[in-house]
């Protein structure tokens, strides 16, 4: 909701993909293991068919559709498969962007920049990449692996003031907070750690997984960044929460205070 | 340990190559790795260690080797390996035979109501289809 | 009629291991125009020499096939065996049936089958060849060295000695090269200053030694014996022949840059020597960083120079230089910021290069030689060396073993030691390969005595936290991952070829591999020389090299240039191209084809009937022509042939070789 409408406020037209359904959320790594492929292929077939590029808001969903589309461009054996399966034709026309990407490349952060109306006010926020938006690099061709740079840019024509800080791409346990938490809440403490050590007042991530585990850890931190989700951040800048707030379309302010 | 040619050149160990795509020869056990994994503290065992196993054709140690259920497939290994040895699909490969083979160290109905009420749906779907055959 | 004799070698078991010898050789027997055939278990040996040099007595033999190993490796054996019993030396053909054949095939039958047609196919070549006499050419008895650093002095003094003139070419202002940006070195801790300062003294004060500083090679020219070389010089914005190098100027000069000589730890000025004992001691400008150059402000050296030598207005200088030889000594860098972002390296102060460490630990570097970190001067009490940094990773730095960093890494943990002693030296290794005189015991020395900690295992990442630099790493022996809040952290970073070594390598027409490295011509027998006559390498130009085995190889070199300049004149190779002018009809489609400019238009002057007419021909000059053939395949006339390599005899040959049946019966 906060995406479409920051979206569209930026003259971009987001369109929900009709008949969607989750991307199957993990990239199969084992090379016989085409079935889990189905997921993501049908999505992108779909939008394939509706005639659009895919745009996600979740590092995840691009992590598994941009590696798929990469695979059934490259490999005609799998395409086949897939195809027959599902019984749709794609090749991987269409390509797949995170909402930071058309942010940097469509309107351009300079344009963001102007389009602001509550600058978050020297606000330090900790730019949290994690694995999904940068590994493997050669499939996701994202940003630099290790010292990437887009969120710092985004944050900075948001109005804030991004902090570098080394475990920005470090794993956060991912979905062992299912099954592990424990091994989880070390690795998600690591982040959120050294986030506050370069003294970030907020964190900000775009990955709902991500999002969680820092939540588990910060549970156990005195005075932790406080965790914010990357459109919460484009929506109150750009003024568009309010406005959903007095339409009753949020619940509530999903803003955290500035301090 | 009793080494031999049969021991090397089983077919598992085939398998294990090809269903990770990766040529377990080609690592020098470098041990970087295991040096940059994020989940190693919990592991308790240094993950380069599996590929050490396959190399010396110890398929019982390998596919004893529980730290695959700990690797989350975050890539920081692969990202740096010198020898473009992807260790996560290793892992992967591993976790996929013991899966297939009817072991499950996630059971649903034991997963804890509140994560399950808290977790965000991706987590869970992840979880479940690294961990349950 | 012919009389050839067909030699058929067994190379121990490489040829005779998968191919039945005595089969070949009984086939041969049954050629046409053969009258002798035999083999032998090594027939480059001597006594399987001296059968070949029996036979061509004995039975007058006029050719020579020998069924042995690639002409590559053993044609001129068997040519000058050939030559001393008195038989033409081009009347001896290879038939290579080791290399295509008993290497490459398993079936023991098949491979016989193929052995004989290959020799039979050499047969009939044979049966074409005409004796073949070289042409003489003169040559320059002076070489050109490229690169003063040790390996380029060395070759230079060398050559020198000998009684020769040397021109010098320096890229920078000053020779030494990497040597003269180290402290001590391994595995003597001589200090490097003390031995190769006095050399460099020495190569300025030889007469027949000609130095070009702050030069680059950007033409080359000619063949073995004959080069035409340009030479590029940058200009200086000094006058070196009016300097008396008393260097008020570098004293007064407002303008600071990072010196690069000590690898952006120090500053120099913007006029000035890299270092003291620079040598020429002639100061120059860096044109970016001088105020009057860039802004027309200052101008301060200019007005307090004693003896007029600044010159602002000095151009760059372009000449030319006829040599006989070249060695190219141009040398290593080593891998950038960009190969290292797990480590930090250009991100934190704190985390440097080996060069970088070698000026910290230099008496005439930054800090005088008290180890200090670059952050805030402080002396690191904890210091973690990384080895393999960039190399032996395939991946994503360099795949090959930069082969100095196990040693030049002890030598570091080793002075860390003496200069430090409370502090803690760790090293990450992969394995210790000391594969020198002394140098095992030199590194167990570091281990024993100065304490140095290996571990062994690769560094993942590398960060700043707590104003310490945090390295996290492995030790596979131990089993466990390891971290250290260190205080300076150093790589050692994978040896490249000098930049611009592959433009350099493409002037000089010589090969480099797919690292930048130069190729020797062969790797074990001819490793200071190249494919290109005349064109010989020392040093780190050709793969990563320490300091004795540069100087080595830069001897052997000169010792390959002093054996060329001992001739008066040069026999050239007679298997190059010829035209057949009254074939030639002059279209000069050969002209771009050659690689080696060796073809050029010429006119020709004819009688028909009571005129003279005149009309085009292709003419080849014999000493640039290398004998590829390439003109030939692209006449259309037929005019071109290739001595040694006519039309005819390949066509007999293939026919040969489709013609055969393959079986010896």
């Amino acid at each position: 909701m906060t995406a479409r409408e920051s979206a569209r406020c930026l003259g971009i037209s987001l369109e929900e993909l009709e008949d969607w359904q989750c991307c199957g959320a993990v990239f199969p790594l084992a090379t016989d293991a085409i079935i889990n492929l189905a997921s993501p292929f049908r999505t992108l077939a779909s939008a394939h068919q509706a005639g659009a590029d895919l745009v996600t808001l979740c590092s995840g969903c691009l992590n598994v559709l941009r590696r798929t589309n990469k695979l059934v461009a490259a490999d005609a054996e799998i395409r086949k498969k897939l195809e027959d399966f599902v019984e749709m034709k794609y090749a991987g026309e269409r390509k797949v962007f995170h909402l930071l990407e058309v942010l940097r490349d469509e309107t351009g952060f300079d344009q963001l920049q102007k389009k602001v109306v509550h600058p978050l006010d020297d606000v330090t926020v900790a730019p949290y990449y994690g694995c999904l938006l940068l590994r493997p690099a050669e499939d996701m061709a994202f940003d630099h692996p290790d010292k990437p740079v887009i969120m710092g840019e985004f944050l900075r024509a948001l109005g804030a003031k991004p902090v570098s800080y080394p475990f920005q791409t470090e794993c956060c346990g991912s979905y062992l907070s299912v099954s592990s938490v424990d091994s989880t809440r070390q690795a998600a403490s690591a982040v959120l750690k050294s986030a506050q050590a370069a003294g970030a007042q907020w964190l900000v991530t775009s990955c709902p997984t991500c999002l969680y585990n820092l939540e588990l850890a910060a549970e156990s931190l005195d005075e932790p960044p406080r965790l914010v989700y990357f459109t919460q951040l484009l929506a109150h800048a750009l003024g568009v929460d309010a406005y959903l707030e007095e339409n009753g379309a949020l619940a509530k302010n999903v803003m955290p205070e500035v301090n | 340990m009793k080494l031999s040619r049969d021991k090397l050149k089983s077919s598992f160990l085939q398998k294990v190559a090809e269903m990770s795509g990766e040529d377990i020869a080609s690592c020098y056990q470098c041990g970087k790795c295991s040096a940059g994994c994020p989940l190693e503290a919990a592991m308790g065992i240094l993950p380069h260690r599996a590929l050490r196993l396959l190399q010396l054709g110890c398929e019982e140690e390998a596919l004893n080797f529980d730290a695959v259920w700990l690797c989350a497939s975050c890539h920081t290994c692969e990202s740096r390996c010198p020898r473009g040895c992807d260790l996560s699909r290793v892992m992967e490969a591993l976790r996929m035979i013991r899966l297939r083979g009817g072991q499950s160290p996630v059971h649903p109905q034991e997963v804890d109501e509140e994560i399950l009420q808290r977790a965000p749906q991706q987590a869970i779907v992840s979880c479940y289809r690294k961990n349950i055959s | 009629m012919r009389r050839i004799g067909v030699f058929v070698c067994s190379c121990g078991l490489n040829i005779a291991g998968r191919v039945d010898v005595q089969k070949v050789t009984d086939a041969a027997a049954g050629i046409p125009g053969v009258v002798h055939s035999e083999n032998y278990k090594y027939m480059c040996s001597e006594p399987g020499q001296n059968l070949i040099a029996d036979a061509i007595r004995q039975k007058r033999l006029d050719g020579l096939v020998v069924a042995a190993c690639s002409p590559a490796m053993h044609e001129l054996t068997f040519r000058s065996a050939a030559k001393l019993a008195g038989l033409n030396p081009y009347m001896v053909q290879m038939a290579n049936i080791r290399e295509h054949c008993s290497w490459v095939h398993r079936d023991e039958e098949q491979a016989t089958a193929k052995a004989t047609d290959i020799v039979r196919a050499a047969v009939e070549k044979v049966r074409r060849d005409q004796p073949l006499e070289p042409t003489r050419i003169p040559l320059t008895k002076k070489a050109l060295v490229i690169g003063g650093g040790i390996a380029g002095m060395q070759s230079a003094l060398d050559i020198a000695d000998a009684g020769y003139d040397v021109v010098l070419v320096e890229k920078d202002a000053t020779i030494g090269g990497r040597m003269a940006q180290l402290s001590e070195t391994f595995p003597t801790l001589d200090c490097a200053s003390c031995i190769l300062t006095p050399k460099m003294a020495e190569v300025a004060r030889h007469p027949r030694i000609q130095l070009a500083m702050c030069s680059r090679v950007t033409q080359v020219a000619g063949y073995v014996g004959n080069f035409t070389v340009q030479i590029t010089q940058a200009p200086t914005y000094v006058d070196w022949e009016k300097c008396i190098g008393c260097m008020d100027c570098q004293e007064r000069c407002p303008s600071r840059l990072p010196s690069e000589f000590d690898r952006g730890l120090g500053k120099r000025k913007a006029i000035g020597v890299d270092f003291p004992q620079a040598v020429p001691n002639r100061p120059v400008i860096k044109a970016d960083h001088c105020l009057y150059l860039q802004k027309g402000r200052c101008g301060i050296c200019e007005k307090i120079c004693p003896v007029e030598a600044v010159d602002f207005q000095q151009q760059e200088k372009v000449w030319e230089e006829e040599v006989g030889a070249i060695i190219v000594a141009t040398g290593f860098d080593v891998l950038g910021a960009e190969a290292f972002a797990e480590y930090g390296y250009g991100q934190y102060p704190d985390v440097i290069d080996s060069l970088a460490y070698e000026r910290l630990n230099s008496s005439s570097g930054p800090t005088e030689g008290v180890i200090r970190r670059p952050s805030d001067g402080e002396i690191p009490k904890e210091v973690v060396f990384i080895q393999c940094a960039g190399s032996r990773d395939p991946d994503k730095g360099k795949a090959y073993c930069s082969k100095i960093c196990c040693m030049y890494t002890a030598k570091h943990a080793t002075l860390y030691r003496h200069k430090v002693p409370d502090g803690q030296a760790y090293i990450f290794y992969m394995d210790i390969r000391a594969g020198g005189k002394g140098y095992e015991e030199f590194v167990q020395r570091a281990v024993e005595q100065d304490g140095a900690l290996y571990l062994r295992g690769r560094v993942s990442r590398v960060y700043e936290e707590d104003g310490k630099i945090v390295v996290k790493g492995v030790d596979t022996l131990a089993g466990e991952n390891i971290e250290i809040a260190a205080d300076l952290v150093v790589l050692a970073s994978a040896v490249t070829p000098r930049t611009g070594a592959r433009e350099l390598a493409q002037v000089l027409k010589v090969p480099a591999d797919q690292d930048g490295f130069y190729n020797e011509a062969h790797p074990k027998l001819r490793p200071v020389e190249t494919v290109t006559a005349g064109v010989y390498l020392a040093g780190a130009v050709a793969g990563p090299r320490d300091i004795p085995e540069a100087v080595a190889n830069a001897s052997g070199a000169a010792a390959k240039v002093a054996v060329l300049f001992s001739n008066d004149e040069l026999e050239n190779e007679p298997l190059i191209a010829a035209v057949d002018e009254s074939k030639c009809s002059g279209c000069l489609w050969c002209v771009p084809v050659c690689p080696f400019d060796a073809i050029e238009e010429k006119e020709l002057i004819e009688r028909v009937g009571s005129k003279e007419v005149t009309r085009p021909v292709a003419t080849v000059n014999a000493g640039l022509c290398q004998g590829c053939g390439a003109c030939s395949v692209a006449c259309r006339d037929g005019a071109m042939n290739l001595k040694g390599f006519t039309n005819e005899q390949i066509l007999a040959e293939v026919e040969a070789l489709c013609l055969m049946t393959g079986s010896p019966e």
